[in-house]
C-alpha cells in the first residue's frame, strides 16, 4: 500500500490563508480514522509552522506524507534562516515584528510549540538561503 | 427505516428538476443528484434546513403537524419557539401572541424562553463547575449538536450537558398540565411551534433524552398567517386577551444569536451563527485554539434561530423586531435562587452518540487504500466542482467512485474530452468547441 502524499503552497503574507494546510491535512487523518489526539497534534505543529512560514519567510511549501505508523511533515521555506536554533526555541523569545504582534501571533510559542506537539523535530536552516523543519509524530 | 435515520426534511420529487443548488449548499455533502432528482443520504444529513433555504424549486421541506392534527388530543399545549416573537411588526405585547395561540385551539401555552431563563440559570452553574479548561459548547441547536456527531465527535464530551430549553418546557408544562387539570399523560399533546426542521427531527428522535417528551411540531409559517388573523381579532376585542406572559428578555433573547450568552453574566464567550461559521468555530475549538473561553454558542441558521427554514420572516427584521419588543419585558420572570429552580430534569439522559459516517472505512489500511485511488481520480477530474455529475465537488465525485455510487462517465467533461478524441467524425466539432472554463485565456 502506497503512503498518502499531500501537498501545500504557503503564501507570503496572507494571514486569512494561514491554516488552510494544516486544516487539510487535519481533515485527511480524519477522514482516515486517525486517533484523535494524534489528529491535534499534527494540527496544531503544522498551524504553527504555517504561521512562522508567513510571519518570517514569505511563504513555502508543507509536505505531508501518511503512513500507517507515523505522520511524516516537511516545511520549506527560502526564508532568513534562524541565526540561533537554540535561542529561537526558548519559550517567549521572538523576532515577529510589531506589526505581526498586534494581530496576536509572534508570542514566541511557534517553534517550541511545534516541538512539544511533534515526537521528532528536526530543523535545517541556513542564512540567507532557508529554513526546512522535518516533523514527524508517531501513532 | 431506522428510527435513529429519521429525518424531518423530506424530498418532493415533482418538484426537483434536479438542479445543483442544494448539493453546493448542504454543509455535511449529504445530497447527490442521481437519475434527475436530489438524493439525501440520510446517514450524513444534520437537518439543518439549508437546502430547504436555498432550493428555488421549493422542492424540499419539512415533515410537520397541521393544525387539525393537533385537535386528537383531549388538553392542547403550544410551546411557542421565541422566535415566534419576531415575526409581528410592533409587537409590545407578547400576550397577543400567546392568547392567539389559545384562539386557534391550544387549551394551554407555555413559553419556551420561560425554560430557556431555567437552561440560563443551570448554565451559569456549570461554567462554575468546569474545570476542564475547556469552553463548554451551547448544546441547544440540535444541528449543530448533530454535525457534531457526524464531524466533530471529539467535541462531544464538551457539550453542556442540559437538554434543550424546548424539551424542558415540555417537561414542566405537561407536569403543571397534569396538576392542573387531572388528565392523564397521554390525553395531553404537547405541540413545539418551530422555526426550524433540526427541532422536528430532534423531537420524533431526541438527542439526549431516552424517549420523546414532545408530541410533534408545527411549523412557524404554518400557523402565522391563522395567528396575525386571531392578533388582530385580539386588538379589536382586548376582553379576550389574557394574561399569559412568564418571561423575560432573558428568555426571549435566546431566538437571536450571541442571547443563550448574555445571559450567561460572562464576558468570556464566542457566539457564532450560519453553518459555514459553525463549522469553522468547531475546527478551531478542536485543536485547542480557543481554550481560553468559557463558553462557546453556535447557531446553524444565520442570527440564530431567526434564521430558521420554517420561519416567516427575514432573520435580521425579526432580529430587529426582538430588539424592540425588549423594552416591554422584564429582565427574567424566574426568581434566582441558590435552590434549583422549577424542572427536575435538566440534566441529560444520555449523551449523544458519535456517528462515524465521514470516516473512509473501519481501519486505516482501508482507509489510506481508499483515500489513495480518491486522490489518483480526482487528479483526473477537472476541478471545476461544478455538479453536473450529481456530487458536490470533484472529490466528492471522486469518493462516491471508489465507493461504487458512481462512475468515471458521471464526468460530463471527461466523457466529454474522450469523445473528442475519438474517430466519430461528428467528433470534429467537440475537438474545435472548447467548453468555457477550458478555453485559453486570450491576452489583452
Amino acid at each position: 500500500m502506497e503512503n498518502i502524499k499531500l501537498h501545500y503552497d504557503v503564501d507570503s503574507n496572507d494571514f486569512s490563508c494561514a491554516g488552510e494546510a494544516s486544516g487539510k491535512i487535519k481533515k485527511a487523518l480524519k477522514d482516515l480514522g486517525f486517533d484523535a489526539s494524534l489528529i491535534r497534534n499534527v494540527a496544531i505543529a503544522v498551524y504553527e509552522g504555517e504561521i512562522n512560514m508567513v510571519i518570517h519567510a514569505e511563504g513555502g511549501v508543507i509536505d505531508a506524507e501518511i503512513s500507517p505508523e507515523k505522520v511524516t511533515v516537511v516545511l520549506k521555506d527560502k526564508g532568513p534562516g534562524i541565526p540561533d536554533i537554540e535561542q529561537a526555541m526558548t519559550e517567549g523569545f521572538s523576532t515577529a515584528p510589531e506589526n505581526v504582534r498586534a494581530l496576536g501571533f509572534g508570542a514566541g510559542m511557534g517553534l517550541p510549540n511545534i516541538k512539544k506537539y511533534s515526537d521528532t523535530m528536526h530543523i535545517d536552516t541556513e542564512i540567507g538561503v532557508g529554513t526546512t523543519i522535518t516533523l514527524t509524530f508517531n501513532f | 427505516m431506522k428510527e435513529n435515520l429519521f429525518h424531518s426534511v423530506r424530498m418532493d420529487w415533482d418538484k426537483c428538476v434536479g438542479c445543483m443548488n442544494c448539493i453546493k449548499h448542504c454543509p455535511t455533502e449529504a445530497i447527490r443528484v442521481r437519475n434527475g432528482k436530489a438524493n439525501i443520504i440520510k446517514e450524513k444529513c444534520i437537518d439543518c434546513g439549508k437546502c430547504i433555504a436555498v432550493c428555488p424549486h421549493k422542492a424540499k421541506y419539512a415533515q410537520r403537524e397541521s393544525l387539525e392534527n393537533v385537535k386528537n388530543f383531549k388538553y392542547k399545549i403550544a410551546l411557542p419557539a421565541p422566535s415566534l416573537y419576531g415575526q409581528f411588526n410592533n409587537l409590545d405585547d407578547v400576550n397577543y401572541v400567546l392568547s392567539g395561540l389559545k384562539q386557534l385551539g391550544f387549551d394551554e401555552v407555555f413559553e419556551v424562553s420561560r425554560a430557556a431563563e431555567v437552561v440560563s440559570h443551570a448554565t451559569r452553574k456549570k461554567l462554575k463547575e468546569n474545570k476542564t479548561g475547556k469552553p463548554l459548547i451551547s448544546s441547544a441547536c440540535p444541528a449543530v449538536v448533530r454535525l457534531i456527531t457526524v464531524s466533530y465527535p471529539t467535541l462531544i464530551p464538551q457539550l453542556l450537558d442540559i437538554n434543550a430549553p424546548m424539551e424542558i418546557a415540555a417537561i414542566m408544562a405537561r407536569k403543571e398540565a397534569m396538576e392542573k387539570t387531572g388528565f392523564k399523560n397521554e390525553e395531553i399533546g404537547v405541540f413545539f411551534i418551530t422555526p426550524c426542521p433540526a427541532k422536528i427531527t430532534a423531537i420524533r428522535n431526541p438527542l439526549t433524552l431516552d424517549e420523546p417528551v414532545i408530541d410533534g411540531a408545527v411549523a412557524i409559517k404554518d400557523i402565522y398567517p391563522a395567528l396575525v388573523h386571531e392578533m388582530g381579532k385580539l386588538s379589536k376585542n382586548e376582553s379576550l386577551l389574557e394574561d399569559l406572559q412568564q418571561s423575560g428578555r432573558i428568555g426571549v433573547s435566546w431566538s437571536t444569536s450571541g442571547g443563550e450568552s448574555a445571559a450567561l453574566l460572562c464576558d468570556n464567550y464566542l457566539a457564532a451563527d450560519g453553518i459555514e461559521n459553525v463549522k469553522t468555530i468547531l475546527d478551531e475549538v478542536e485543536d485547542g485554539k480557543l481554550d481560553s473561553m468559557e463558553f462557546i454558542e453556535l447557531n446553524s441558521c444565520t442570527c440564530g434561530c431567526v434564521g430558521g427554514s420554517l420561519t416567516a420572516e427575514n432573520p435580521f427584521i425579526a432580529k430587529r423586531r426582538l430588539q424592540m419588543l425588549r423594552k416591554y419585558l422584564p429582565v427574567s420572570c424566574i426568581k434566582y435562587t441558590d435552590e434549583e429552580p422549577e424542572s427536575d430534569k435538566l440534566d441529560w439522559e444520555k449523551a449523544p452518540q458519535a456517528n462515524n459516517i465521514m470516516r473512509l472505512a473501519d481501519n486505516i489500511f482501508d482507509a489510506m487504500r481508499i483515500m489513495g485511488e480518491i486522490n489518483d481520480l480526482e487528479a483526473k477530474l477537472p476541478k471545476l466542482d461544478c455538479g453536473t455529475c450529481g456530487a458536490p465537488s470533484c472529490k466528492a465525485l471522486a469518493e462516491d467512485i471508489v465507493r461504487g455510487f458512481a462512475g468515471i462517465h458521471d464526468c460530463m467533461f471527461l466523457t466529454r474530452n474522450e469523445y473528442a478524441k475519438s474517430n466519430d467524425p461528428e467528433a470534429e466539432m467537440f475537438r474545435e468547441i472548447l467548453p468555457a472554463p477550458f478555453r485559453k485565456h486570450e491576452e489583452e
